[in-house]
């Protein structure tokens, strides 16, 4: 199929479709509404369902609901949605429910602003809601990416039995670039969904929970969710080296947008012959955890400086992964203030001037 | 041409996203990479709202641009805020009709151009856009006329008539476009 | 010598196992009700019920179908999203007074206005059971209860909240009606309100909505006899039983 020019908004949501999941449930919010305004017309047009909930504690507890059936359900939000929906992405996480959601991260904390942010990244990896459960968390940094890995999502999340979300910041929704949709969409095979809610029609009733009152069982249900997330740390890390190279003093590491600047930035000073390389994580959970050790612990390799549109989020995996085996730098604009190449480039020569990154003038 | 940059400014309802849009089309046919990135949200509502278009033969990467390589201004406050952006060397079209000031730079080219005025003997004033957009390829032979045409012809085909007065603005920004740079070999 | 017959059976909805309820809890007579009708009406087997939080927080096991355990309040978003996808199965949510009439309130009245086409069976007996007794939004002007020790105060906690009124002044198409189940008579009427109410649903009509006064002896601190003549004489002086809103209009 030929490339089309579409809003990352617009193409997330015909992803979704592509990948069979026509069944969405949303409360508006800026900077992602193109998504609801365009699936209010095309799910019709598939035979799907679509609903403006009442909130966002409604949005995410309809999709328990309809997640029961079985069929593929997602939701689109940003930031502050996201946190009212956190009750119910904690119980589907509980309950073992497939289910992809998309922030379209902007800034915060409290009602904050509408321009693009990754400060939700403790929110989406950490935990967010109550309880051990951890999300599948993907980060695309171009429209085409932002495509395929909603259809990934859906894919991985029946996959695991378990939320998927992907964070993008403002400017991933608010963008237009080509995309390229498969002709025909194909996934591996898997297991019929024995678990969903049909009826209790010639067997046992099915009972879709997150409660577990006997401490035993609950603590099964535990290790069973830890399970799986040890096999997303063994069977899903993904990440993209950009011109990591054996001369290079410098190692960046950014995710979502704020990479594709530092690429700019890269590319900027290999002009003025300084070499710099990028690791970038596309999976947030699980983090690349053995890929960035290895790229980081080179020998070559002398100080590790992460950026982000965030007062410091990844970095602290970041740290924890490089261990005090190289410094570990950070940079971060908030507030809907995007890092720029310039200052980048600013950040990277003061580090091979001085060993310290400059402090932030506002 | 590695990567190109434009931002294209005015006010809501100048047709400054279009314009952007139907330009990252052009280039889409032709190849290239491109990004459209508008702004979004409260500066809508003011005097500026303003999309930036990055072409490129290359992967794009940044596409927040903060000094672009060319600037469409559309009204006064876009001239404001974007003519000392523009990166030396660069290029800047300005819709005279509604500006009357150029920049006091000597190392960006200029171009002025009556726009508003152009769309509305074309047959309306909401071609402005087209106009801009015509002059500015004429300048910078950053797609090919051709190209455009048939991007017009595709994107606002619909209603026969608009489209005839979008070609024929289209084309007169595009001749005062030529004859301010001089004659183009690609044109 | 007359040959011996059943004449009463646990009903196929219900599972055999016995329930955590207190000793005169009325919660079993609407389980049983709500079981004999989903039978009756032949629907068993394509029917999903949610759970709320609260007291009947563990219906899932005493139902003999297909149930979701909901958060507390939302389980008309569950069963929106449920039956939005699954048009062709019935679905009821089951839910107490503090479940749907506080937390909840948000969640019930969007789907009453959407006529989403559920059951709800909304279970009031004007207190929180499972937290030990605290003031539910149903609770009555002056009762005694542990977050309102000294009675409660409509002066600063407000009037008890009358769900099939506050419902009805809705404009959307909806079935609403209030029934009791502290005596026989009212039994027998509150099985024939639920019947309607899942009838509502089979023929895809409308929302439908019966409230059931309920006891609650050992929060109310009183013996089982006394708590169904305090429904009587209390509950129901200020919650009438009766049809609230129909979709033919008439009540």
């Amino acid at each position: 199929m030929a490339k089309i020019l579409m809003k990352g908004n617009e193409a997330i949501a015909e992803a979704a479709v592509r990948a069979g999941a026509v069944n969405y449930f949303a409360y508006p919010i800026t900077p992602q509404n193109e998504v609801g305004e365009y699936l209010a017309r095309r799910l019709p047009e598939v035979g799907g369902v679509f609903l403006q909930a009442e909130s966002e504690v409604a949005v995410g507890n309809m999709l328990f609901g309809a997640a029961s059936t079985g069929k593929r359900v997602f939701t689109t939000s940003s930031s502050p949605g996201i946190s009212l929906m956190q009750e119910a992405i904690s119980y589907m996480a509980g309950a073992q429910l497939p289910v992809v959601l998309l922030n379209i991260m902007r800034g915060g904390p409290g009602l904050g602003g509408i321009l693009p942010a990754q400060s939700d990244y403790f929110q989406a990896t950490k935990g967010g809601g109550h309880g051990d459960y951890r999300l599948l968390v993907l980060a695309p940094s171009t429209i085409q990416e932002a495509v395929d890995l909603t259809m990934l999502a859906f894919h991985l999340a029946d996959k695991y039995r378990n939320p998927v979300m992907i964070i993008g910041d403002g400017m991933i929704g608010q963008m237009m670039e080509p995309v390229e949709f498969p002709d025909s969409y194909t996934e591996p095979e898997l297991p019929p969904k024995t678990w969903a809610a049909t009826g209790a029609d010639g067997r046992k009733p099915q009972v879709v929970k997150s409660l577990f009152l006997d401490p035993i069982a609950l603590e099964k249900n535990n290790i069973l969710l830890h399970e799986k997330y040890q096999a997303m740390k063994r069977e899903e890390i993904r990440f993209e080296c950009y011109k990591t190279a054996p001369k290079n003093k410098i190692l960046l590491v950014a995710y979502g947008t704020m990479a594709r600047i530092c690429q700019t930035a890269i590319d900027e000073l290999e002009g003025e012959g300084i070499s710099v390389g990028l690791f970038r994580p596309i999976t947030c959970f699980p983090f690349p955890e053995e890929a960035l050790y290895a790229e980081a612990t080179k020998s070559n390799i002398e100080t590790v400086l992460t950026i982000e549109m965030s007062m410091g989020q990844m970095v602290e995996d970041v740290e924890r992964v490089v261990a005090r085996q190289r410094p570990v730098k950070f940079f971060g604009r908030t507030g809907g203030i995007v890092p720029s190449p310039e200052e980048v480039i600013q950040q990277i020569k003061q580090i091979l001037a001085s060993g310290q990154p400059t402090k932030v003038k506002v | 041409m590695k990567q190109y940059e434009v931002t294209m400014a005015g006010f809501g309802g100048q047709g400054v996203m279009v314009a952007g849009q139907l330009l990252a089309y052009s280039g889409i046919k032709e190849g290239k990479n491109v990004v459209w990135l508008p702004s979004y949200g409260p500066e809508m509502r003011g005097g500026t709202a303003y999309c930036t278009v990055v072409i490129s033969d290359v992967r794009i990467g940044s596409p927040i641009i903060n000094n672009p390589t060319a600037c469409c201004v559309f009204n006064r406050p876009s001239f404001d805020k974007f003519a000392p952006k523009v990166k030396s060397g660069g290029l800047l079209i300005v819709n005279s009709s509604l500006i009357s000031a150029s920049a006091d730079r000597t190392d960006i080219t200029q171009i002025l151009i009556p726009a508003n005025q152009m769309a509305l003997e074309g047959g309306s004033v909401r071609s402005t856009n087209v106009a801009m957009l015509g002059c500015f390829i004429a300048a910078t032979g950053i797609v090919e006329h051709k190209t455009m045409l048939k991007v017009l012809e595709e994107k606002l085909g619909a209603k026969k008539a608009l489209l005839e007065i979008n070609m024929n603005v289209f084309d007169a920004g595009y001749h005062f476009g030529i004859s301010a740079v001089g004659e183009r070999s690609h044109a | 010598m007359q040959s011996l017959t059943t004449t009463f059976t646990r009903p196929e909805g219900l599972q055999d196992v016995v329930t955590h309820y207190c000793p005169g809890c009325t919660h079993g007579i609407i389980h049983r009700l709500v079981a004999e009708v989903l039978d009756e009406l032949g629907v068993r087997e394509r029917t999903l019920g949610v759970a709320p939080v609260g007291c009947s927080v563990l219906a899932y096991n005493y139902f003999n179908t297909d149930f979701l355990e909901s958060p507390h309040g939302r389980a008309p978003a569950l069963a929106t999203g449920f039956k939005r996808l699954r048009p062709d199965m019935i679905v009821f949510t089951y839910q107490g007074d503090g479940d749907l009439a506080s937390i909840g309130m948000s969640e019930i009245i969007h789907a009453a206005n959407r006529g989403e086409k559920f059951t709800t069976i909304f279970v009031n007996n004007a207190i929180y059971g499972m937290t030990g007794g605290q003031m539910a939004p149903t609770t009555l002007a002056g009762q005694v209860a542990t977050t309102c020790p000294m009675g409660r105060d409509t002066g600063k906690t407000g009037m008890p909240i009358r769900m099939c009124e506050l419902l009805s002044g809705l404009v959307t198409p909806a079935y609403l009606e209030r029934v009791a189940v502290h005596f026989p008579q009212q039994i027998i009427k509150a099985k024939k309100a639920i019947r309607r109410a899942f009838q509502y649903q089979i023929e895809n009509k409308c929302f439908s909505l019966v409230e059931v006064l309920s006891t609650c002896p050992t929060n109310w601190g009183k013996t089982p006899a006394e708590s169904t003549h305090w429904v009587e004489e209390n509950l129901k002086s200020y919650f009438p039983l009766g049809v609230y809103k129909t979709p033919e209009g008439a009540k």
